[in-house]
């Protein structure tokens, strides 16, 4: 999956010797980090990594130690307690939330992965009138700003008699128009023509093919649009905040709530620790996965 | 790549028995002669499959993508409030979106704000993708960091900076008076408040976009770079001569896909001062963006035509300034 391919002198033919120098010279300067680069680097790191550490911070202390000049740079010893209160806490429902949250991204995830490597398949490997068109169409989806349909979604979502719970976070989001080109562009690639062609002549259904030879094949790239789609539906906002009822929560819903103290009189430690809470499965992630998120976000990028 | 040595890959395998098909596994002989329902099964399967495979994702985007889409707009020719009856009312909604100076100043804003992030962000990107591109120690580490902010929720960044620009114990100021600067009322006013609100933007998005600007960057030839460095072309040079013009396509798309996630911003701003009246974007209304009017109007107002007609106008704006912004780099990089 590296993605790394820099010319590098050793791979070079022996060119005369003067030149070769020159080269191996002009290479070295050309490609090699400097000092200066890794100060950038461990700057641009810092910046990334602090505002996470600060909530490590403040939700490890009490609100009355948040508040005092100078702030606190180092973690106290009040984490375990903050998280006690917030999940005691009547109003914000945080455990419920977690879970909600776990069920919304989760369903997502399963329905998304295996409709867009279901599209992915067709459109990579079936040959059907009209396939150009439709494939245009599903790029062209990924373009449409689906937020400004928001009022609608709520009217039908009424009509549906589910406004209000969880079905009315999962039913809009179990395509997507991301996922189908991504697995078409992967199927593309990593399913051989001739596997699909030897396994029709033994008389597999095209469902049948595709569940035991193409989906196998494409477990790599279902697993880092799994993990696109989960993180995504993770931190979903927008409609979740305005389409569910305050018994039914997703966690970023929770935090909303927690912080603007309608539910719970407002405790910045109390807040840092529910966002804590709601991070931490994200950040597990990223270290356990972090290789390969890297490259689903560049290979995705030379492609588009 | 796994499926390069899958031992299952039939070419790799010798025919036993000299039949070519006789090598697959799970061949277990002749094929028994098949009936004229299991041809035509067969038949209607290769016909039909593709088409019922691709149905999931058109049925699905159909009934809650496009039409909602489309039925905005038809919304937005009523007076249409949560209970009672709706009445067409035409273009009437448009016409009063027009001279309505919440809605422009929801526009400043959010134009604004798009502004203040995006220029420095892609400076940034950019800079951070050129070091990111050269040979060195710890690069998984330094890449993994520069997507660990992109992972993290909206919503807890907006907390996480909030806390951060608060204004009487927040780490901002702090820092501003240890250089002698008076604190900051961050949320209070325009400049200030946008400001905030960019760095949360900027924090979330910059290394993924480095990212995207590195993916690109690596598909250019080094040799390009080599020759320019043995014409004498110093770094800069090369950043500008080679790397920029080669990079406009992700330019482009990139952003394209920064203008369409911009003009949405909600949650930062919205969960920036948190509160009753969150929705207004601050006491004077300094920061609410488009869909923030466009939420107000549909959840708090309860006027689903007036709202429609809000995202409809925000449709027609996101259309004609990506329009613009394929034009200025078009032009800007053919000028090179």
């Amino acid at each position: 999956m590296t993605t790394i391919e820099l010319a590098t002198p050793q791979s070079l033919p022996d060119p005369p010797p003067k030149l070769s120098r020159r080269l191996l010279e002009s290479n070295n300067q050309l490609f090699r980090a400097s000092p200066l680069n890794y100060v950038v680097l461990m700057i641009s790191f810092v910046l990334s990594a602090f505002p996470l550490y600060w909530m490590v911070v403040l939700a490890s202390r009490t609100n009355d130690e948040i508040v005092q000049l100078p702030p606190p740079m180092l973690p106290g010893g009040h984490l375990s307690g903050n998280v006690e209160k917030l999940f005691d806490a009547p109003d914000v429902l945080f455990a419920k939330a977690l879970m909600n949250s776990v069920i919304v991204a989760g369903t997502i995830t399963v329905s998304v992965v295996i409709f867009s490597a279901l599209a992915g398949f067709a459109f990579s490997k079936l040959k059907f009138r009209g396939s150009n068109i439709l494939l245009g169409v599903v790029i062209l989806t990924m373009m449409v700003p689906i937020q400004l349909g928001t009022i609608p979604l709520y009217m039908m979502m009424n009509w549906l008699g589910i406004s209000g719970t969880l079905p009315t976070v999962i039913l809009p989001f179990l395509v997507s128009g991301f996922g189908v080109f991504m697995m078409r562009q992967y199927a593309s690639q990593a399913v051989p023509d001739e596997l699909i062609e030897a396994a029709r002549v033994d008389g597999a259904s095209t469902l049948r093919i595709f569940f035991s030879v193409v989906l196998p094949a494409l477990r790599p790239a279902a697993a880092i649009l799994g993990l696109f789609t989960f993180m995504q539906y993770w931190n979903d906002f927008l409609w979740p905040y305005v389409s569910l009822d305050p018994e039914h929560p997703t966690v970023q819903v929770a935090l909303s709530r927690l912080s603007s103290g309608t539910a719970y009189y407002q405790d910045q430690a109390l807040v840092m620790a529910g966002t804590l809470m709601a991070t931490l499965p994200l950040i597990v992630v990223v270290v356990i996965f972090g290789r390969q998120l890297i490259s689903g976000i560049m290979d995705g990028a030379v492609k588009a | 790549m796994t499926i390069q040595d899958n031992p299952a890959r039939p070419a790799d395998i010798p025919a036993p028995g000299g039949s070519g098909k006789a090598g697959y596994p799970g061949y277990t002989g002749d094929r028994p002669p098949r009936s004229a329902f299991r041809v035509a099964l067969s038949r209607w399967d290769t016909k039909g499959s593709p088409y019922l495979f691709v149905s999931p994702f058109f049925l699905v985007f159909a009934v809650f993508g496009a039409f909602p889409l489309l039925y905005t707009f038809w919304v937005s020719l009523h007076k249409w409030p949560l209970l009672g009856e709706h009445s067409w009312v035409g273009l009437e909604n448009y016409r009063k979106l027009m001279g309505d100076e919440q809605f422009w100043n929801s526009t400043v804003n959010t134009f604004g704000i798009f502004a203040l992030a995006t220029i420095p962000q892609f400076a940034i990107a950019l800079m951070l993708a050129t070091t990111l591109s050269r040979r060195m120690r710890f690069q998984t580490l330094f890449r993994v960091g520069t997507i660990i902010p992109n992972v993290t929720s909206v919503a807890a960044v907006a907390l996480i900076f909030g806390a951060i620009f608060s204004q009487g114990f927040g780490l901002a100021n702090w820092l501003l008076s240890v250089v002698n600067i008076d604190p900051v009322n961050w949320s209070a006013d325009r400049w200030s408040s946008w400001t905030a609100i960019s760095v949360m933007v900027d924090w979330r998005w910059t290394g993924y976009n480095a990212l995207i600007f590195l993916a690109s960057m690596q598909a250019i030839p080094t040799d390009l770079y080599e020759a320019a460095a043995i014409d004498g072309a110093s770094r800069s040079r090369q950043f500008f001569s080679i790397t920029l013009p080669l990079l406009k396509p992700t330019l482009i798309f990139t952003s394209l896909i920064s203008i369409i996630g911009g003009v949405q911003l909600f949650t930062e701003p919205l969960l920036f001062a948190p509160g009753a009246g969150a929705i207004q974007g601050g006491t004077t209304r300094q920061f609410q963006t488009m869909t923030m009017y466009l939420i107000e109007n549909g959840f708090t107002r309860f006027e689903f035509g007036y709202a429609g007609a809000v995202a409809g106008m925000i449709f027609l704006i996101i259309l004609l300034v990506s329009l613009l912004n394929v034009l200025i780099i078009r032009r800007i990089s053919s000028a090179d």
